[in-house]
């Protein structure tokens, strides 16, 4: 078998949903774990105290910019890991962490959250609030391969990949706007329902064909447009549909 | 003949044996009799179909059970129904773990970007039993449909029996038997503008799609595509759910298919190419390159 790669799970501020969609991957959990990739750090999963080197860190949650600890373990993580993956809507985007202004109990001062992408560089985003398992499960099985795979399975890891490279590229703000924005007044939008499938608050309908946010319910998690088959379409992953879905299906067993 | 076709195993010419279904079909009924052996042998156990809004000829996802359900929903409408926005409802409020969806093109892609990449479609990617496209050279908004048949067709939408594009024109069927066309100038302008940049025609991505182009009428093309959508077709003529003849046998016949699609794609082709050069030194956003 080949060696392994190491991966982190970094714990910002999160509500530990993120955490809980990787493991939904169960038993497909237990095959990444067994076969390609040891969890070297992890809240409550492994126990470490300090971050230490790592392949690939999968951070989850914002930033609270008066943490001091969290600021400072962010950007050990930046130093540590090879790849930054930004797991879900609040390490990407802020999501509901965007609404946050201070006051809670216990440290009310803490006021400020900002996406991770604002205070290092990310590498990768997995958008959506909880991100979904299986996206998370596909990011592990190409990381490996991108970092262990033959040159084959690394040129298809980099062409999967490309695409989240990209959104985390294009920047640490995101709403049910950028259907607006980005698609609709791009005269791009075809009214799949791709963005109301997404939508993990139920926020988007359609009128005229086309969606419409029901912005005071938006969390701000970005997997509307990423969903949206106009705001990325790889023509060159996409139509090897097939036989990428039976390498990670394969991968897994 | 090139890439303009997708990937197929198989291409047919074909049509429904069940009389029923072809008395309501749009051309051969393939979609309908598909979906109804794949429920009658429970190979789904549900289809995002098209079914009837809340106005005349708007259509919008409907998710059939049963043969009865799916029997309400034949016939092509020519507007949007956005199929893709029940493809996780239908496996959570519905329950189904196989999971029938007929869409166009675009509905393909966004389909399979939805199984690659599931941002929000959590254990959905597993789930999608059968995929039919259907040919699509572009699409209405509802109101554009509405006004070519109210106000260029001069007839009112619910006395409408059925649509049709085809030989170059879109036909308009009225109940008492009138039948006005309208020649394809007339609706270029109202179609979607979204359309304008799709690269596909014959739902290169469906596990099996179909269309009319290519066959007789009352027939219809079918490209069976990938490992399901090939066991299916193969199980469903060996339960004589459709009469074929080799696509070779038919006219017009693939050329035409072929013709159609690389007019789309060429047309479309130079529409995001002009989309890059579109204001001055400032482009329009381009999907195919990056988010």
């Amino acid at each position: 078998m080949a060696e392994k790669i190491t991966v982190g799970h970094v714990h910002m501020s999160g509500c530990t949903g993120c955490l809980v969609s990787l493991a939904d991957n169960a038993e497909g959990l237990l095959t990444i774990l067994d076969k390609y990739a040891d969890l070297v750090y992890g809240l409550t999963l492994a126990d470490v105290r300090h971050i230490p080197k790592m392949d690939v860190a999968l951070v989850e949650g914002s930033v609270c910019i008066q943490d001091k600890i969290s600021v400072q373990e962010i950007k050990e993580t930046r130093e540590k890991a090879a790849v930054v993956v930004a797991v879900g809507g609040c390490a990407c985007y802020g999501n509901i962490t965007r609404f946050g202004r201070g006051g809670q109990p216990n440290q009310p001062q803490h006021e400020s959250y900002l996406p991770v992408g604002d205070l290092i560089k990310v590498d990768v985003y997995i958008p959506g609030c909880a991100p979904c398992p299986q996206l998370i499960r596909n990011v592990c099985v190409m990381a490996y391969l991108l970092l262990k795979g033959t040159k084959d399975q690394q040129e298809l890891a980099k062409k999967y990949l490309a695409p989240l490279m990209q959104l985390a590229e294009r920047g640490t703000e995101a709403c049910g706007c950028d259907l607006m924005y980005d698609v609709v007044n791009q005269g791009l939008c075809i009214g799949c329902g791709s963005c109301a499938a997404a939508c993990p608050v139920r926020a988007i309908t359609h009128e005229y064909g086309k969606p419409n946010v029901n912005r005071e319910m938006c969390i701000k998690c970005g997997a509307c447009y990423a969903q949206c088959p106009r705001s990325f379409f790889n023509f060159d992953v996409v139509t090897e549909f097939e036989a990428i879905s039976d390498l990670i299906a394969g991968a897994l067993k | 003949m090139g890439t303009e076709l997708g990937k197929y195993k198989l291409c047919v010419s074909a049509r429904s044996t069940d009389k029923d279904i072809l008395k309501k079909a749009q051309d051969g009924g393939i979609v309908t009799q598909l979906f109804k052996f794949a429920l009658e042998e429970g190979i789904i156990d549900g289809a995002i179909v098209a079914g009837q809004g809340d106005e005349p000829w708007r259509p919008r996802p409907f998710i059939a059970t049963t043969v009865e359900e799916l029997m309400t929903t034949p016939g092509t409408r020519y507007n949007i129904s956005p199929q893709v926005s029940w493809i996780k409802e239908a496996t959570r409020s519905y329950g189904l773990d196989k999971v029938g969806i007929v869409g166009t093109p675009c509905q393909m892609q966004a389909v399979r970007k939805g199984q690659l990449y599931p941002v929000g479609l959590r254990d959905v990617d597993d789930k999608i039993a059968l995929a039919i496209g259907i040919f699509c050279m572009e699409n209405f908004p509802y109101q554009s449909i509405k006004q070519l048949v109210e106000d260029h067709a001069g007839m009112k939408l619910e006395s409408v029996k059925k649509m049709d594009i085809g030989k170059g024109k879109f036909w308009v069927y009225g109940a008492r038997g009138q039948v006005v066309q309208l020649p394809l100038k007339v609706t270029h302008k109202y179609e979607q503008p979204g359309c304008h940049v799709c690269l596909d025609y014959v739902s290169n991505l469906a596990d099996v799609s179909t269309g009319s182009v290519g066959s007789p009428d009352g027939w219809s093309t079918v490209f069976v595509r990938t490992r399901k959508g090939d066991d299916i077709w193969s199980k469903a003529i060996g339960a004589g759910c459709f009469e074929t003849k080799p696509i070779e046998q038919v006219k017009p016949g693939l050329e035409m298919v072929s013709k159609l699609a690389n007019e789309k794609i060429t047309k479309n082709q130079k529409t995001v190419e002009e989309r890059a050069k579109f204001g001055v030194n400032k482009a329009l956003r381009n999907p195919y390159i990056k988010p």
